[in-house]
């Protein structure tokens, strides 16, 4: 460990900040997509990453090669998603609020407790290929792991694809548009439905790039596996203000970057607390600023 | 006072007589029940019936936040493991102490409180941390609320966790004093129902629905939503700290994760199934919700039904609870009774209007008229 306050210990806080943000900013993107044209917090968002997760483990154990048993993650979390938006979502587009983020509440649960039924409820080792395990040493005691830098680099290209989709292509602009006014939307001839189902693809697909990242991390796949990121991704989107691409991204980075610090700052005897305290900031940012960082206006409150 | 007719007053006396009767049966009902129970020696009766009793508690009090305010809180179980841990460290024999919390403050190291005051000082801790957190929380509203209060359920998880002197951290909190009986969940969660309903009925708990039913209309005739949202959150809280001091008890034995989303998930599908801000509606709902998991949990051994059987199903009962709040939002939101409650006094005029129109139907319409009961 470096000395706190070096210019290496900067660096290196640095680079581990950029690589778990772009985790949490992926995450977090497909969170936000889904709230921004249905209004709902899709609780089940971490189950998506738990059910790819374990639809690339399949793949691994047929002895398929990475880039395919990557490519499955992805896939499969995406059809997860789309399943979802259309089997349990979908009949009661429109309830109020909280109707919605129990609905997805419950999903969450169900979808957990399939996997415990189908897998066990034990955590099974995920071998990853060297590539993505690898650590480089630069200089000095610096040492950057390879995931940091194939997350930082997937984070790069998929959101600079979603940015390109959502501004460049007219499916993109009407999925903004739903978003902006679903009933406007659909009186201009958007199909609102398509759109939503695309959002939950998109997003869960996104969600399925990150748990490759996150199983990199830890190792091991496991049913309940979905229930930390998904409130990563939370945190993550009332940081940069829920509902909006960028704010989530950002949201995603500050996190990463909050937590990272934190670790590195705090003494050791409270750095247990290090969790307990990202959520004070929630609820603290929750009251001062509840449209995020990038926010403006108040969202409702009495 | 109207002037009543001879036959009115009479109606109303028979009325009363009713009441009063189905008053007395339904007390002995449960009264006998009790004895049933408690002297049948049936171990496994016994110990479902100390937990449906907590969990009524449970749900009562999330239900009397919950569902009276509008505000959704996700954060309730922890307020039952602050109510759990507090009363448990407040019981634990000192010996106990310094065996497995060695590092516990000097004057908490030194005493062991009887049952009694231990509960009533985790109810309290719980109902002062809610006060805290609940003086910047309940100013949000919607799903923000949901979102904040999660964050508190994770915070109080982490702090236990960590907390290491006091809770022993992941490892399991064990030798707690196995006070609760019966008699005691009994008492408590009859004490619980009885508040929840005064409250409903009281000029501040006509207040606190005012202000979730039409907010603006509220404050417009001067109801201050922020302070009987708070006021309604700390009752709640107390109730569901005592909860969990009478869980811990209970079972002698927990560590954190007893207190986290598998337990909040559960009282919150028995609240929704009952109807939110209906307390008979939670009697109902914590009855059928645990029927059906306590079913489903048998079978998740694994089944034999002649000579086809089924492996182990772990996971069945949260499926089935999650199955049913995924159909109730669907097709039935309010739940079973929505906001309205089962009254004996609503029963007794179904009944006799349905034996009038039965016996005597050509009667029945001049009868209604004269029944100042029945006037709409």
């Amino acid at each position: 460990m470096h000395a706190v306050g070096s210019l290496e210990f900067w660096i290196q806080q640095m680079i581990n900040a950029l690589g778990l943000g772009s985790q949490y900013a992926l995450m977090a993107v497909g969170l936000a997509m889904v709230f921004a044209v249905m209004r709902l917090i899709n609780f089940a968002h971490g189950t998506v990453m738990m059910g790819g997760a374990y639809i690339g483990l399949l793949l691994l154990q047929r002895g398929l090669p990475f880039p395919l048993v990557a490519a499955g993650t992805i896939l499969g979390a995406a059809a997860l998603g789309v399943l979802m938006e259309r089997i349990a979502y979908r009949p009661i587009r429109g309830a109020p609020d909280v109707a919605l983020f129990l609905n997805s509440f419950a999903v969450a649960v169900f979808l957990e407790n399939i996997a415990v039924l189908l897998f066990s409820p034990r955590s099974r080792p995920f071998p990853m290929p060297a590539l993505l395990t690898q650590v480089f040493h630069p200089w000095g005691d610096l040492f950057i792991p390879s995931i940091h830098l194939w997350a930082f680099g997937g984070a790069l290209l998929a959101l600079g694809g979603l940015a390109f989709f959502v501004t460049r292509t007219r499916i993109g602009l009407a999925m903004r548009a739903a978003a902006e006014n679903p009933t406007a939307a659909q009186l201009m001839g958007i199909e609102v439905g398509k759109v939503t189902l695309l959002a939950f693809a998109i997003g869960s697909a996104m969600a399925g790039l990150a748990v490759l990242f996150w199983v990199a991390h830890i190792g091991t796949v496991q049913p309940g596996m979905g229930f930390e990121p998904v409130l990563k991704a939370f945190v993550a989107c009332v940081i940069g203000g829920f509902g909006t691409i960028p704010g989530a991204v950002l949201g995603g980075y500050l996190l990463g970057a909050l937590e990272i610090f934190l670790q590195g700052l705090l003494p050791s005897a409270v750095v247990g607390y290090r969790d307990a305290l990202v959520y004070a900031v929630l609820i603290f940012l929750l009251l001062v600023r509840p449209g995020g960082v990038l926010g403006h206006g108040e969202a409702e409150r009495i | 006072m109207e002037k009543r007719s001879g036959s009115e007053m009479k109606a109303i006396s028979v009325r009363q007589g009713w009441l009063w009767l189905g008053r007395g049966l339904g007390g002995l009902l449960l009264l006998g029940l009790y004895l049933v129970i408690e002297r049948g020696g049936n171990a496994y009766l016994q110990r479902l019936s100390v937990l449906f009793l907590i969990n009524l508690m449970l749900v009562v009090s999330l239900n009397l936040f919950t569902g009276f305010t509008g505000v959704f809180s996700l954060g309730h179980i922890g307020f039952m493991a602050l109510g759990a841990y507090t009363s448990a460290i407040l019981t634990l024999p000192v010996t106990a102490k310094a065996a497995n919390l060695p590092d516990l403050p000097a004057p908490l190291a030194s005493v062991a409180l009887p049952f009694l005051p231990a509960l009533l000082l985790g109810g309290l801790f719980a109902a002062l941390v809610a006060g805290l957190i609940g003086i910047p929380i309940l100013r949000l509203s919607g799903h923000f609320v949901a979102v904040a209060t999660l964050g508190f359920l994770i915070i109080t998880r982490v702090v236990l966790i960590n907390a290491e002197a006091f809770t022993r951290g992941t490892r399991t909190f064990a030798g707690v004093p196995p006070y609760t009986t019966l008699s005691w969940a009994a008492l408590w969660a009859a004490l619980n129902v009885y508040i929840a309903w005064r409250l409903k009925h009281s000029t501040l708990g006509l207040q606190i629905l005012a202000a979730r039913d039409d907010p603006w209309g509220a404050q417009g005739v001067g109801v201050a939503i922020g302070r009987v949202r708070l006021i309604a959150f700390g009752i709640s809280a107390f109730f569901t700290g005592v909860a969990g001091g009478l869980w811990a008890h209970f079972l002698t034995a927990f560590s954190p994760n007893a207190f986290y989303f598998s337990k909040t998930f559960e009282i919150i599908v028995m609240m929704i199934v009952g109807g939110m801000g209906s307390i008979t509606g939670s009697i109902v709902g914590t009855l059928l919700v645990m029927s059906v998991t306590e079913l489903l949990r048998n079978l998740e051994p694994g089944v034999t039904v002649g000579t086809f059987s089924i492996g182990p199903l772990y996971g069945l009962s949260q499926i089935g609870l999650a199955v049913l709040l995924i159909f109730l939002t669907a097709f039935r939101r309010q739940g079973l009774l929505g906001d309205r409650e089962f009254r004996l006094e609503a029963l007794i005029e179904r009944t006799e209007d349905w034996i009038r129109e039965f016996r005597v139907p050509w009667k029945a319409s001049s009868v209604r008229e004269a029944d100042p009961f029945m006037r709409r």
